[in-house]
């Protein structure tokens, strides 16, 4: 028999701060988060399961050992012979802080890289020395035996070992096509939908390829969020419709949420069903159309996920939303504690929203 | 119809009929069986299914066989946990079962359907929510229920499977996920050759008639799945 391994993606003790629409704070524990919906809110989370993205290689050229983590994909439909965006790192391993990892010997359109069973051709380059746009030869059942048998979890230096694939799938997980966990869905598990619907609330999923969330490069890390294709279901665009009918909140686990439903609702601010590619990037500018609250992990002022609450929040609510945070010492990354804050009046909405076109990234 | 299916054990017996049926009703059948040749002369003779290499009973293949499962198939509508293990071969009496053959028998029989079913069940969720009515059928055995000499390390692990089959029944139901655990009756299959190799093969079912009878509770033909 094989012992278990400590289930390091699920602290049973996580905690969860609450920043209300009036910017006051509360703290409960993380798995009673059901007890703060009420009758007719919808709950909406990201069913995405995590690619192992990390493929270990070498430049089949120049005999030099890389790294390849596969970024962000065109379409939800990998098809045969899948493109992708993907940051290529020279020698090393996730054991090197990604700050400090080495570059990868200068790559050229047509480089074929030896990524354990299967082969990727470079097709373009995108302006910056790690970054490509790589296609892996191969049918789609091959590309998927290659990558679920060779790939590897996309790792974080700060967690004391490396993740498994099962650590990266949160319980809803679905169809594997995100890069990094969308890692708000830890919150939820089948006690807690049970729970959830006890309460009369509702449940419904979007599915949105989450990109890389960093690569510890500035430059690169100043163009994430990658377009993410994303896709609406027919049932999860009518239980919106039907929640902000009836004065029930939208409630979104997560920043890949918010952005797929606030993307899909930039046209006429109403939630259409379908396919389609995330382009918005979220912040103070953007007034949200759909989302009245949102479950996200702790991060700390001046990263891009933190500039992203403030499409949620006014800087008064997130400053008092940081110093419980700090003064309660909540564990912040996408595998520590977590916020739930409702939208509030002091977020300002601002003229229109900056959509920003990295259309020909992928 | 286009049910996305996923059989374990599908090279031989029963799981290989059920592919054959299935495929032939239109469905989208991806199938896991532990060696590459089988695996590519199934694959081969049946064309448009998927074929993926592992074993249920080892952990480490739980999370590449059901990423390979889902990103093949774009969803998964229906599980089938087919894949066998009778113990210690040949049977032997409990007294003579070697702890190590019985571990085998939990691993495959028991633990492997729960590791792939957790793995897969926010994609049967996903299933659900869209209106197409997932199922997990899991292979169960007169010898779960009936306390047979000989087979102890098999039917204490059957018996565990189809527990813990109803359990999942109660737990999920409201998630619109249904389980089922049926016995498909002694067939003439190579697992049945090796548990009782002086059977007389003509009073054995054929694993046809019991793939046809699977196939009528996960696929029937009626059946019109949301698009």
């Amino acid at each position: 028999m094989i012992a278990a391994n400590a289930a390091v993606q699920r602290p049973a003790d996580a905690r969860l701060l609450v920043v209300d629409a009036l910017g006051s704070t509360r703290e409960i524990p993380r798995r009673d988060f059901a007890s703060l919906l009420h009758r007719g809110d919808l709950v909406v989370a990201n069913d995405a399961a995590t690619l192992p993205a990390s493929l270990s290689g070498r430049h089949a050229g120049k005999g030099a050992p890389i790294e390849v983590r596969l970024a962000a994909a065109r379409s939800l439909d990998l098809g045969d012979e899948p493109r992708f965006a993907a940051i290529v790192f020279g020698a090393g391993d996730y054991r090197t802080r990604t700050e400090d990892r080495t570059l990868p010997p200068p790559l050229a359109v047509g480089d074929v890289l030896a990524l354990g069973p299967v082969h990727a051709t470079v097709e373009r380059l995108l302006d910056h020395p790690r970054l490509v746009e790589l296609r892996l030869a191969g049918t789609h059942d091959e590309v998927w035996s290659a990558i679920a048998h060779h790939g590897r979890p996309i790792q974080y230096a700060y967690l004391p070992a490396p993740l498994a694939t099962w650590d990266t799938w949160t319980p809803i997980a679905a169809a594997p096509l995100a890069f990094e966990a969308p890692s708000a869905g830890f919150t939820l598990d089948w006690r807690s939908l049970g729970e959830l619907r006890r309460r009369g609330a509702g449940f419904a999923t979007v599915t949105l390829a989450a990109g890389i969330s960093s690569t510890g490069d500035p430059a690169l890390d100043a163009r994430l969020p990658f377009d993410e294709p994303y896709r609406i279901p027919a049932a999860t665009a009518a239980s919106i419709r039907r929640a902000r009918r009836d004065g029930g909140r939208v409630i979104a686990i997560g920043t890949t949420v918010v952005r797929a439903l606030e993307s899909a609702a930039a046209r006429d601010a109403s939630v259409h069903a379908g396919a389609g590619i995330a382009t918005l990037r979220l912040g103070a500018s953007t007034p949200l159309q759909v989302v009245d609250a949102i479950l996200s992990g702790t991060h700390e002022p001046g990263t891009s996920h933190f500039e992203l609450l403030r499409a949620v929040a006014g800087d008064a609510a997130l400053g008092r939303m940081s110093e419980a945070l700090e003064i309660g010492r909540f564990r912040t990354h996408e595998f520590g504690d977590s916020i739930f804050i409702e939208r509030s009046r002091d977020a300002f909405p601002v003229t229109v929203p900056s959509h920003r076109s990295l259309r020909g990234l992928v | 119809m286009n049910r996305r299916i996923a059989i374990t054990g599908g090279t031989s017996g029963l799981g290989l009929a059920l592919v054959r049926e299935l495929t032939a009703r239109g469905a989208r059948v991806a199938f896991v069986a532990r060696h590459r040749e089988n695996v590519e002369r199934v694959s081969r003779e049946h064309s448009g299914t998927v074929g993926i290499v592992g074993d249920v009973s080892r952990k480490e293949d739980i999370y590449p066989i059901a990423t390979q499962i889902i990103g093949n198939l774009g969803g998964l509508d229906v599980l089938v946990n087919n894949a066998s293990s009778l113990g210690p071969v040949p049977l032997a009496l409990l007294g003579d079962t070697e702890c190590e053959d019985f571990e085998i028998a939990l691993a495959t029989n028991v633990l492997g359907p729960f590791r792939l079913t957790k793995a897969l069940l926010g994609a049967l969720a996903a299933s659900a929510r869209e209106g197409r009515s997932p199922v997990v059928f899991n292979v169960s055995s007169d010898a779960a229920i009936q306390p047979y000499a000989g087979w102890g390390a098999y039917g204490a692990s059957k018996a565990a499977l189809h527990h813990m089959t109803r359990i999942w029944g109660e737990e999920l139901a409201a998630e619109g996920i249904r389980f089922v655990s049926r016995d498909p009756g002694d067939m003439d299959t190579p697992l049945h050759a090796i548990a009782v190799p002086d059977a007389d093969r003509a009073t054995l079912k054929r694993p046809e008639t019991a793939a046809r009878e699977i196939a009528d509770v996960i696929a029937p033909v009626s059946f019109k799945a949301a698009a």
